[in-house]
């Protein structure tokens, strides 16, 4: 029957057939889509070299000059660069997308859980959180976190005094610091590579060969103790670093601010509402016959849920999750309305409105995004595939 | 069909672009039938829009000015609010035909940008205002003080440029938009708030309390501010830059919103060459005869102007001071219109 099908397929007319159609029609919509990216990129440069305006990475090296108010990695207004507010912005992004991907994942499960309670009081409540949030824009969200932030702390004059020597007031969260003698960035990066040795020790094909207690217990060792011993090594000795009070400020010590309060707050808050739900419709995805059954083998309520309905769950909640990390992530850069400076409010703010070179610092900042997103994405389908169905 | 789709898409953005960059703005404007002015929108004294709608200000009266010289109608304008951040690329996209936002003129602004700034038509400076019951005096004590100031502007670099030159440590906070600013300043997130001095007069009085701040001494800055035009359309350039100089002359020679009927039949030589009475100056930019009787008619003079809206005359009450005629001390010279 094949050998008949294949000897019939050169009378067709190349026109007719299929596989060939399908070459042209694809091959010149890429041209089609090549030419207009040409087109417009052309249009673009003939404007802006008619308008005499710069292009170009030029400014990259050029100092910044202006100040940042919360930054990770060493930054000084008068010689760091544009291309290091860059950085800044994209480390204080980072921070704020990590912190909340993993909060708003732990409340999310949290109150998705509680929604499907049989205690009528606590499924209401998770229910009105849901209702609530969801259906109020982020933006406002935020501004109310941070004013409510704002007006509910004391005033610099009245500092709440934290035991153990922090200070709480309108200009942030001040704890003392622990300084490592300049052997900060050595026992950072120790720090990294155990996490790394740690995750290798999670991937299912180590761990079944030494068992998942042991590959824990492993990992936690690794990730307290390879920091520990790098920093006896170095033989830099610990210190505490107290804030200290100053006419209108505190200095030293670790500062946590309220920008960076009330925006991990709103997105937290706002994202868990939609996991919780995606968890609710993930849960009750599994059949009912499930729990009953692993109830009746005389499994705990926990169990049943740790052990048969949330595995089983999990493949239906992957899925959406990866939306909620994506949309987490990029709300973040509604951070530019309550003045925490994430990568939006650094680069396409100050930098583009002081160099001027729109086309450029837009372009990157949504490379920026993309590539957050296709990261996280990537890791979720990863862990997608591991949890689906393994059919046999 | 699907590649005609973007054939088509693709011929129709190209096309936009190229009449978006069409060179002579005054015959846009007058086909348009309305000036497209690029206003500050949160800034009482300079722009503002009230209740109804109805923009007011500084910068406001001078947009209705130019379109009063092109349409012989004050109203014939329409306003765009824009943030400090914004407002160039509105600009150098002809989303507005002028942009008169208490915008400082900088060499940079003035080259680099595209753009070309017309004449100074408020001569400002950048200071702190903070509470009063910090007991401080200059702003030279702000050593370690927390500071809130508005994104995309002079002053966020001035901020950085005095403190570091005074070796002082600053802590600041940046936002996009001077109410989210202001408030977070009010509510106690920062001890001084920055921006250019007349600015200060006009938030300090949208405050709940304007009497336990106060403003410091210290102007640390030269702000010159300025209504911007795109670079490449001299006659568009020549008309706003004349357009100020005539308020400015006009309040040199005296000439009113309410006397102005009467200057027509002046006999200083002056006066009968700004209204148009003798020579033709109007009609070289683009304009008419009459041109700046109609402005100070429909609008007033400089110094009408900025009593009404910033002087003594309004809320603000801010003295003229740098922008005193120079026959008064102060650095408004208009060149001669002959």
């Amino acid at each position: 029957m094949s050998v008949g099908a294949a000897s019939g397929a050169p009378k067709v007319p190349l026109l007719r057939n299929p596989r060939f159609r399908a070459l042209i029609i694809q091959g010149g919509l890429c041209v089609a889509l090549a030419a207009v990216a040409w087109l417009l990129a052309r249009e673009v440069g003939a404007n802006l070299q008619r308008n005499h305006m710069a292009s170009g990475f030029g400014f990259w090296n050029q100092p910044a000059g202006f100040d940042i108010s919360q930054t990770l990695i060493e930054y000084n207004s008068s010689t760091s660069t544009y291309g290091r507010a860059f950085w800044v912005g994209l480390t204080n992004t980072l921070l704020v997308a990590v912190l909340g991907i993993v909060l708003a994942t732990v409340v999310g499960f949290v109150v998705g859980i509680a929604r499907l309670s049989s205690n009528w009081l606590v499924a209401r409540l998770a229910a009105g959180y849901v209702q609530l949030i969801r259906n109020v824009p982020l933006l406002l969200q935020l501004l109310f976190w941070y004013n409510a932030v704002l007006k509910a702390l004391p005033d610099f004059r009245d500092s709440i005094r934290l035991p153990g020597g922090g200070y709480l007031n309108k200009l942030g969260l001040f704890l003392p610091g622990l300084e490592l003698g300049g052997a900060g960035p050595t026992v950072f990066a120790a720090f990294l590579i155990a996490i790394a040795g740690a995750v290798v020790l999670a991937l299912p094909a180590v761990r079944r060969r030494i068992g998942a207690p042991v590959a824990a217990a492993i990992g936690l060792a690794l990730v307290i103790g390879l920091p520990s011993a790098v920093f006896v090594a170095s033989g830099a000795s610990p210190s505490l670093d107290y804030p200290q009070m100053s006419r209108f400020s505190l200095n030293g010590g670790l500062e946590i601010q309220p920008e960076l309060v009330a925006l991990l707050a709103g997105l937290v808050i706002y994202t868990a509402a939609f996991i919780a739900e995606t968890v609710r419709a993930g849960i009750m995805a599994v059949p009912h016959g499930q729990s009953e059954a692993a109830l009746a083998l005389g499994l705990s309520r926990l169990t049943t849920l740790r052990r048969v309905i949330v595995p089983q769950a999990m493949r239906v909640i992957i899925p959406p999750l990866t939306n909620q990390y994506l949309n987490l992530t990029k709300n973040s850069s509604l951070a530019v309305a309550i003045g925490y400076p994430d990568l939006v409010q650094i680069f396409t703010g100050t930098v583009l409105n002081q160099t001027n070179q729109a086309v450029e610092i837009v372009a990157l900042t949504m490379a920026v995004y993309l590539a957050f997103s296709l990261i996280t994405a990537l890791a979720m389908n990863l862990y997608n595939a591991r949890m689906a169905l393994a059919e046999r | 069909m699907k590649r005609l789709v973007t054939v088509v898409a693709c011929a129709s953005i190209v096309m936009t672009l190229a009449t978006a960059a069409s060179a002579a703005t005054l015959d846009d404007v007058k086909k348009r039938g309305a000036l497209n002015c690029g206003a500050n929108g949160q800034l009482p004294g300079f722009g503002l829009p009230d209740a109804q709608g109805n923009w007011a200000g500084f910068d406001v009266d001078f947009c209705r000015a130019i379109a009063a010289a092109i349409f012989n109608d004050a109203s014939k304008v329409k306003f765009t609010a824009l943030t400090a951040k914004d407002r160039f690329v509105a600009l150098q996209s002809s989303d507005v035909d002028v942009l008169v936002r208490n915008t400082t003129w900088t060499m940079q602004r003035d080259t680099q940008f595209a753009l070309k700034a017309t004449a100074t038509n408020y001569y400002d400076g950048q200071g702190f205002m903070v509470r009063k019951d910090l007991k401080v005096n200059s702003a030279l004590e702000l050593n370690d003080a927390t500071v809130c100031v508005q994104q995309g502007t002079t002053t966020e670099l001035n901020l950085a440029d005095y403190f570091r030159a005074n070796k002082m440590r600053l802590k600041s906070v940046t936002f996009l938009q001077l109410d989210e600013a202001v408030s977070a300043y009010e509510s106690g997130r920062c001890n001084a708030y920055t921006t250019d001095a007349s600015q200060l007069y006009s938030v300090r009085l949208k405050l709940s309390k304007p009497e336990d701040h106060v403003v410091l001494p210290e102007i640390i800055s030269k702000e010159p501010l300025a209504p911007f035009v795109r670079q490449g359309d001299d006659q568009w350039f020549g008309i706003v830059k004349w357009v100020f100089y005539a308020m400015v002359n006009a309040e040199e020679l005296n000439v009113t919103k309410a006397n102005v009927d009467d200057q027509l039949k002046s006999d200083n030589p002056e006066i009968k060459r700004l209204l148009g009475v003798q020579d033709n100056f109007g009609e070289h930019i683009g304009l008419t005869k009459d041109w700046a009787y109609r402005v100070v008619k429909l609008v007033g003079n400089y110094g009408e102007v900025f009593d009404r809206n910033v002087g003594q005359g309004s809320v603000l009450k801010i003295t003229r001071g740098l922008n005193a005629l120079w026959t008064k001390g102060g650095l408004q010279y208009a060149p001669p219109i002959r």
